[in-house]
């Protein structure tokens, strides 16, 4: 009982050392931000747009996470994000005629959000399915739907990027709450929900669990189908919200918006400590690293001179720097 | 009892597939089996079908290799770019591709091999390196190709005009290096001792250890040589399209892949072969190619990969669990007799 407690314990302490390690580097780089760039960091525009920019990957890279968590991989999520939006934005138009009433056309972009969810829960399930009720590896069955959202995005857009939509539409995604925008405010509260379910919840340590080791979850009687398909539900959702998010920042959807969004939000997911294998992870640290790149991202669009293609080598480089930092760090901790 | 081995193959699956699907088309268009739209499907084989042979290497020693476009890419532009009119001869731009992609390959494979890191991860990792520094640091743009591998381009072995629409289709002499390519891969893979290990360490990681073979030597062998094969296809790429495009092969590594797991090489090592992997390749080409010659407008060609790669992946997942409930059941019977 008590040789539990405390094996329990040193848990909590382990994956607490992580989110430390991850607040002395945001810290580290707020101060080099500073130190660069003062006066150019260190104001109100820069705030602004630093905020408008991180929700829509932040969110794919809670998704991938996810995903990640359970020993898989999401390469479909930015797709799904793409379709999702594109469908809605169909839907925004099929329905919203002219002349229709300032309140009217509220309602319909609400309706339009929820269309846009409903496919995230459908692709999600699809992407669930299909790794569980076929067995089909995780990276392959993504891969094979990010293709086919891909397709089913261009086919429905003619390959070219869809606009036209109501001023309302980018007014609702572009406002703020107060003085919160409401990208922050979507991210923030779908980050606090999933992030209370993977460390408070049943579903979360089953997660953990079956990214561990599947082949004990099955016998411990676990239903590994419905848990992958919630978890990959769960994905499809946040990157419909992302899509949402692009489609009303941009006021256009295309097939292929934010292909360089996969790279990225894997990237961020494992510097936020979820483990490329599984079983290992939580979203605080996946929001302190989204919070780290952005600022990165920021830092780096202040050089005239750094061509924007080489933020790739940067992206490319942390990742493999990261994991073997973590690496070492965890030999270290097994030796003691 | 042999044809029942031979029918339980993916191959044969596959190649009954192919069949069907070729006879479709013909039926539909009646442009299948006329010599120029076969030539015009070799030559569009040929690129695809090298980078799915050094794929099928990687995933069947347990890895898998997503950079190998970006090595492709960044070796390509580096010797037609820095290099270009210093040589009359085509060899060495080959050279120099084979021995940047092998470097890069390296960096992987050390990695991979050296920190047990899943390999996806880390090719995609340095599949964004390699990118970064071919679009920042090169610069990357269209640029006109060098005189040498210019030459290499327009030699053509073989030119089949069609006598009914006067279309000329030209095979150009990669097609023969593609043939060398796979004729020596079939001989690493089956017949020599490091073709063994591949398998081997694909297989069971430790059992192979176990057993002697040098697991560190030969992962890191088998991204070298994915790495110096991309440098090399890279090249031909480049004198195939008689220009540089640099940005022209970046995502082909998912089709590669799903070619070779259509082709029936397992995605978690051990198990495959070279002929599955032709015929995979051979499979996702033409129902590319074809698409046109169905009526179907070519936007929905990306629909159309990746409802191939989830049907077929799905039926090579659910026969691989039939085999291991087999196994599970002939294990538990014994027992009992």
């Amino acid at each position: 009982m008590n040789k539990g407690k405390t094996s329990f314990n040193m848990k909590m302490f382990t994956r607490d050392a992580n989110f430390v390690r991850l607040f002395i580097v945001f810290i580290a780089v707020f101060i080099a931000c500073c130190a660069l760039k003062g006066s150019q960091f260190l104001n109100a525009g820069n705030f602004e747009s630093m905020v408008k920019q991180f929700p829509e990957y932040g969110l794919l890279a809670v998704a991938i996470g996810l995903a990640l968590l359970i020993g898989g991989i999401d390469l479909s999520a930015v797709y799904i994000a793409n379709l999702s939006s594109i469908i809605a934005g169909r839907f925004l138009i099929a329905i919203a005629g002219e002349g229709a009433s300032e309140g009217t056309v509220y309602a319909m972009i609400f309706a339009s959000f929820l269309v846009a969810v409903v496919i995230g829960i459908l692709a999600g399930a699809l992407n669930g399915y299909l790794i569980s009720g076929f067995g089909i590896p995780a990276m392959l069955a993504t891969l094979g739907t990010q293709s086919l959202f891909w397709g089913f995005g261009v086919v429905l857009t003619g390959g070219s990027s869809m606009s036209g939509f109501p001023t309302q539409l980018a007014s609702v995604v572009n406002g703020s709450i107060g003085f919160i925008p409401v990208t922050v405010v979507i991210f923030t509260v779908a980050c606090v929900v999933v992030g209370l379910i993977v460390s408070r919840t049943v579903l979360g340590r089953q997660m953990k669990m079956y990214g561990t080791n599947n082949k004990a979850t099955t016998y411990a009687g676990l239903n590994n189908m419905k848990l992958v398909i919630t978890t990959h539900v769960i994905a499809g959702v946040l990157a419909s919200l992302s899509g949402i998010i692009m489609w009303g920042r941009y006021s256009s959807c295309r097939a292929d918006n934010g292909s360089a969004y996969t790279m990225q939000a894997i990237l961020i997911a494992v510097m936020g400590g979820v483990s490329p294998n599984g079983g290992k992870g939580n979203v605080q640290g996946v929001v302190l690293a989204v919070l780290i790149i952005q600022m990165v991202s920021s830092l780096l669009n202040m050089f005239n001179n750094i061509p924007s293609a080489c933020r790739q080598i940067i992206w490319g480089g942390l990742l493999l720097a990261v994991m073997i930092f973590n690496y070492v760090v965890d030999s270290r901790a097994k030796r003691h | 009892m042999n044809l029942k081995k031979i029918t339980k193959k993916t191959e044969f699956y596959i190649a009954v597939i192919i069949l069907v699907f070729c006879i479709l088309v013909q039926l539909r268009s009646g442009q299948f089996f006329t010599n120029n739209n076969i030539v015009d499907l070799l030559r569009s084989m040929t690129i695809p079908m090298m980078f799915c042979v050094g794929e099928m290497m990687v995933l069947i020693s347990g890895g898998v290799d997503c950079s190998f476009p970006a090595i492709a890419s960044l070796s390509m532009y580096f010797v037609c770019t820095r290099m270009d009119g210093m040589f009359g001869n085509p060899l060495p731009y080959f050279l120099v591709a084979i021995l940047l992609g092998l470097m890069m390959g390296a960096l992987n494979g050390f990695i991979v091999a050296k920190f047990k890191f899943p390999a996806m991860i880390v090719t995609l990792g340095t599949s964004s390196l390699f990118l970064g520094i071919m679009q920042g640091i090169l610069g990357s743009s269209e640029y006109p190709l060098t005189s040498a591998l210019n030459a290499l381009g327009t030699t053509k072995i073989l030119t089949a005009t069609n006598a009914q629409s006067g279309l000329t289709s030209e095979l150009p002499i990669h097609f023969v290096f593609m043939v060398i390519l796979i004729v020596a891969t079939w001989f690493l893979m089956n017949k020599t001792m490091l073709g063994r290990a591949i398998y081997a360490v694909g297989g069971d990681e430790v059992a192979a250890a176990r057993a002697g073979f040098n697991v560190f030597g030969t992962r890191m062998f088998i991204f070298c040589l994915s790495g110096a094969l991309a440098g090399f296809i890279g090249v031909c790429r480049a004198s195939m399209l008689l220009t540089v495009s640099p940005n022209n092969m970046i995502g082909m590594e998912m089709d590669v892949i799903a070619a070779c797991v259509l082709g029936g090489v397992s995605l978690v090592g051990g198990r495959g072969g070279i002929i599955g992997a032709v015929l995979g390749t051979a499979l996702m080409t033409i129902v590319s190619n074809s698409l046109i010659l169905l009526g179907v407008s070519t936007q929905w060609s990306r629909v159309f990969t990746g409802v191939i790669i989830i049907v077929g992946t799905a039926v090579s997942a659910i026969q691989e669990q039939r085999r291991k409930k087999k196994l599970f059941v002939t294990v538990s019977a014994k027992p009992e007799v």
